[in-house]
């Protein structure tokens, strides 16, 4: 163990981490955008982009019967092409967990996880019994990941040990039931500093991926922000060996921002994070531009918005 | 003191804004006397696709509009036109090597156009549209639709007129359009595109480019998201190899030989009919 629990060695270890080079990690994120990545290699990285999309929707008008054929979008992106993989996740709210649980069993998606927002998703603003019950009802419900919000309020004021603390508590209601992803809402951390303090924090506190926002905040998945990320599931990595997952979410539109985000993952935290079970996309837009791209590089001629779903 | 001259960057027009080829590179552009003019921006297809994207994302808007403020943007392209009157008229001249005369003509010609198919906007739905007669108890109504991103190769020259006789009968008609310049007369298209940026034209509704025609055609007729193509720019030949790779989703591919005539309206419009039961 790298802190051992209480609250002095937790401001000692966070306190004592390296600032971030705000000039040196936007050039570099800057400079790994301009990547060009052609025939092969995009058609690979496309595919597995659409693996690694958590596809998401998160709205208030969200409907039973649009969860539904998310889910079917899930399994078969693209019902015109059976080469096509499903998608890494479907992210809903907790209400919508077993519709979309039964709907992707009933259709052939067993193993496409169902992730659920909870602990008062997505500002956090609620006392931590109303956290851990929203938590312990995306469970029941069949939830297999449970994306989770920080308290940003807190972390900004110092009250570092209670986030700390209830990450933890929702790790352990969690248990081994499901994947706790944490949500660091990046977007207002205002700070490099502060993202990779949250990267830390929420790592030490048992999460198993960090993930950047909710999307409901701008700016969300920003390149230097997830550069920042994937560093400290590097470092984690070899101080403790163990292998946390990064999750960029809102603001990834089209099939150049995913494979940016790839080229940034294999060259900060190494080929080992390219895989669905350590990188993960939130986007919703996101997998109708990788079809269509996918469709451009079969068919040699672009594609148009017409053949793919409308969701 | 004499003064260093001040040259004009030749730009593409997409999505509102006026970037440099994706690709680089440029092409050069002379005068009737074989003296240098510009060396305008030479597109790519990425420029291409670009351009579609940015019409593609603004034509429902467009289209949603009124069809009277369409007719009122339209005039008001005219009104900036005019103001910029003389600048065309250099160009034109400098370009084609006609007379100042026949230049401004060509100019005034090119503002009238506009104004003609303004004032179609609001008028076509009662000149092409029907009440039909149906055997039940419904109205049944056929009204003209926009058709979605046509893509225009317009003519040499006249070179100012020969894009806007093209452009204008395509906006009328609710379409966002990419308009390729001719490959050897470009220069007043760009020009024009500087008064559509500020024209109240919604951004991404005209896209120009310039470049090799040769280049971009087969691209043009592949895409699957450009619905039409008028080509008036395009040889015989060219026109046929677009109308082979274009069939894939039945784009529908023009050539008019008419000046002014709603036809150029209609043909890149779709007839919606509507049943509607009567007493309700």
């Amino acid at each position: 163990m790298i802190i051992d629990g209480s609250e002095t060695s937790l401001r000692k270890f966070l306190s004592d981490l390296p600032p971030v080079d705000q000039v040196g990690a936007e050039a570099r994120a800057g400079m790994l955008a301009t990547r060009s990545i052609k025939t092969t290699s995009k058609a690979w990285a496309i595919d597995m982009a659409i693996s690694m999309v958590d596809l998401t929707t998160l709205e208030g008008a969200d409907t039973p019967s649009k969860v539904k054929s998310l889910c079917a979008k899930a399994v078969r992106p693209d019902p015109t092409d059976l080469t096509v993989p499903s998608v890494g996740a479907i992210c809903v709210y907790n209400d919508m967990v077993k519709i979309a649980r039964t709907e992707l069993d009933a259709i052939g998606g067993e193993s496409i996880p169902v992730a659920a927002v909870a602990t008062a998703f997505p500002s956090g603003r609620a006392s931590l019994a109303v956290k851990k019950l929203d938590t312990q009802d995306a469970i029941d419900a069949g939830a297999n990941e449970i994306d989770m919000v920080i308290d940003r309020g807190a972390f900004l004021s110092g009250k570092l040990y209670q986030v700390f603390e209830e990450i933890k508590v929702i790790k352990q209601i969690c248990g081994d039931k499901a994947h706790l992803k944490v949500i660091l809402e990046t977007g207002e951390l205002v700070t490099y500093d502060n993202v990779r303090k949250a990267s830390y924090l929420a790592m030490l506190a048992g999460a198993d991926f960090i993930k950047t926002s909710t999307g409901k905040v701008a700016p969300a998945a920003t390149a230097p922000v997830v550069l920042v990320m994937l560093e400290a599931v590097r470092d984690y990595f070899t101080l403790t060996g163990k292998k946390i997952g990064v999750k960029p979410a809102g603001g990834i539109r089209t099939t150049k921002d995913a494979i940016k985000q790839l080229v940034l993952v294999k060259e900060t935290a190494g080929e080992q994070w390219l895989t669905p079970d350590l990188f993960r996309i939130g986007a919703s837009a996101l997998l109708n531009d990788l079809l269509m791209q996918r469709m451009k590089l079969r068919t040699g001629h672009y594609a148009s918005a017409n053949y793919v779903t409308v969701d | 003191m004499s003064r260093i001259d001040i040259n004009k960057t030749y730009k593409l027009f997409i999505g509102g804004a006026f970037p440099r080829s994706e690709s680089g590179r440029v092409y050069e552009v002379k005068g009737s006397n074989k003296k240098f003019l510009a060396n305008p921006a030479l597109a790519s297809r990425k420029d291409l696709r670009d351009a579609v994207v940015a019409a593609k994302s603004s034509q429902a808007g467009w289209a949603g509009a009124t069809a009277f403020n369409r007719g009122q943007i339209l005039y008001r392209i005219a009104e900036i036109m005019q103001g910029r009157s003389e600048q065309f008229t250099e160009e034109i001249s400098a370009l084609e090597g006609v007379t100042s005369k026949a230049a401004k003509l060509q100019v005034e010609e090119a503002i009238d156009t506009w104004v003609w198919y303004s004032g179609w906007c609001d008028k076509l739905s009662s000149v092409a549209g029907s009440q039909n007669q149906v055997s039940g108890p419904f109205y049944n109504f056929t009204t003209p639709e926009s058709l979605g991103v046509v893509a225009i190769f317009a003519e040499s020259k006249p070179s100012l007129l020969g894009a806007v006789r093209t452009l204008a009968p395509v906006l009328a008609g609710g379409n966002s359009a990419v308009l390729i310049a001719s490959e050897a007369y470009p220069l007043p298209a760009i020009t024009l595109g500087e008064v559509l940026a500020t024209s109240d034209l919604p951004a991404g509704v005209v896209n120009i480019l310039t470049g090799k025609t040769s280049e971009l055609y087969p691209w043009v007729g592949s895409h699957m998201e450009i619905d039409g193509v008028d080509v008036a720019g395009l040889s015989k030949k060219q026109e046929e190899e677009l109308k082979l790779v274009g069939a894939d989703n039945l784009k529908r591919i023009a050539r008019f030989s008419t000046i002014n005539h709603p036809e150029r309206i209609l043909s890149f419009m779709e007839q919606k009919t509507i049943w509607h039961p009567i007493g309700i």
